[in-house]
């Protein structure tokens, strides 16, 4: 379980938020909203760990991510906004790479399969360079159905994605949720589960004031 | 771990051999530096004998720096190095190997093109062999002291000059006691050993010391 307690990020000197609590316990996806510029990725990127926030902790399994380091790193998945593939890899290069990475022992059979299942298949021997944005893109969140991360943090995962990659994602992020997983996403679309409970977060509400804005509320 | 290790090399080494020019242009680059020399200083043979140990060895510090910018800025680009930050790896570890793999792909390289590049300057059969020696212990050293550079300056506007400046001034003992063994090597009574002591120290020293704090410079730039 994830817990955030009293969170205050800033970009310069602008104050993003500050004063944000809110836990995630297993089984719920959190849907993080807000205008642009409002400090969605900065949360997201605080909540990895990769950003030191200005105050609060962040707590997961009840112990500091900070103290937690490679051990919560390795139950994390994060997806930012560079899709984190190589461009003279092939999809199943960058696909091995992550595996190793992540510790997985993940033969080429899974990975060929994870690609085939989101549609990448007769492309799976090309260098990802060759591919469309949606397709890089479909390369990257192929990494989502290898995972065994308990925790995933997706930073926009559905931009350049076509109607049908949207649906699969949305059914991967479901089967994660139903499973136990948790997760924490932005998107300016809605998100439907079928099981497990969504929460939704909504930063910023007003650009250029410094007041402690961010209220979580369970949906 | 060492599967890690062997994972990222061997990634980090695919891409260079996909992308060959970045390799050939290090290379290329070291080789006009050292036959500029001779043609601008003429082909009087006790003069290139003598500068023949310093002049490939500051093309040596040069053309592992022109590389150094491109260490970790591709990954930084394409959001390979955040995912190699969160992965659960020790991030020493993981620096460790993209410098195994630079120096494989810029030291190296250098250290069997040396020869060659010797004979324009006269130098002895001794000499060459000892060149060759203090290149392949010196030529890691700069890998991983530039590393450390090139992690610190990583996103920066004109990273480039503000990592010469930075790594070139730390190269200095390499560069003296790379040189100097190269020079004393044809004396006589003078002996190699302590100059090899000293680069197999800074070796070791940078070997333990570089990784863990090119790791955290990389958490600072990422940040």
């Amino acid at each position: 379980m994830l817990e955030v307690k009293d969170l205050s990020c800033r970009r310069g000197d602008r104050l993003l938020f500050s004063g944000l609590s809110f836990s995630l316990p297993a089984s719920t996806l959190m849907h993080v909203r807000g205008r642009n510029g409002s400090g969605k990725t900065t949360l997201l990127r605080a909540l990895c760990g990769l950003l030191h926030p200005d105050d609060g902790d962040i707590l997961w399994r009840g112990e500091s991510i900070r103290e937690l380091s490679d051990d919560y790193n390795r139950d994390l998945l994060y997806f930012g906004h560079l899709n984190g593939i190589k461009a003279d890899l092939t999809g199943i290069e960058n696909l091995r790479v992550a595996a190793t990475l992540d510790d997985d022992r993940i033969d080429d059979e899974e990975i060929r399969g994870a690609l085939e299942r989101i549609g990448l298949m007769g492309f799976e021997d090309l260098p990802t360079r060759m591919l469309s944005q949606g397709q890089k893109k479909r390369v990257a969140l192929a990494r989502l159905m290898l995972s065994r991360a308990p925790l995933w943090i997706l930073d926009e995962p559905f931009t350049a994605l076509d109607t049908d990659a949207v649906a699969q994602l949305e059914a991967l992020i479901a089967a994660h949720v139903a499973d136990g997983g948790s997760a924490v996403l932005t998107t300016h679309q809605e998100v439907a589960l079928t099981r497990g409970e969504i929460r939704r977060l909504d930063l910023g509400a007003r650009p250029g004031t410094t007041t402690p804005v961010g209220a979580a509320a369970a949906a | 771990m060492f599967q890690v290790f062997l994972c990222i090399l061997k990634r980090d080494l695919t891409l260079a051999l996909r992308r060959r020019t970045d390799v050939l242009t290090t290379l290329f680059f070291f080789v006009i530096v050292v036959s500029l020399f001779p043609l601008g200083v003429g082909s009087e043979r006790e003069l290139l004998r003598l500068l023949g140990p310093g002049v490939v060895w500051v093309a040596a510090l040069l053309a592992s720096m022109l590389a150094l910018e491109r260490l970790f800025a591709a990954d930084y680009d394409d959001g390979t190095l955040e995912q190699l930050l969160l992965a659960g790896q020790p991030l020493s570890l993981l620096a460790l190997a993209k410098i195994t793999a630079h120096w494989l792909l810029t030291g190296l390289p250098l250290v069997f093109i040396a020869p060659l590049m010797a004979m324009q300057y006269a130098l002895e059969p001794v000499a060459i062999g000892v060149m060759m020696a203090s290149l392949a212990i010196g030529t890691p050293v700069l890998s991983l002291l530039g590393a450390i550079g090139a992690a610190l300056t990583l996103g920066l506007r004109g990273g480039g000059i503000l990592l010469s400046l930075l790594i070139l001034p730390l190269y200095i003992p390499v560069l003296v006691y790379g040189a100097g063994a190269v020079g004393v090597s044809v004396i006589e009574i003078a002996d190699t050993q302590p100059y090899f002591y000293l680069l197999g120290a800074f070796l070791l020293a940078g070997l333990v010391l570089a990784p863990p704090a090119t790791a955290a410079a990389l958490r600072i730039s990422l940040e």
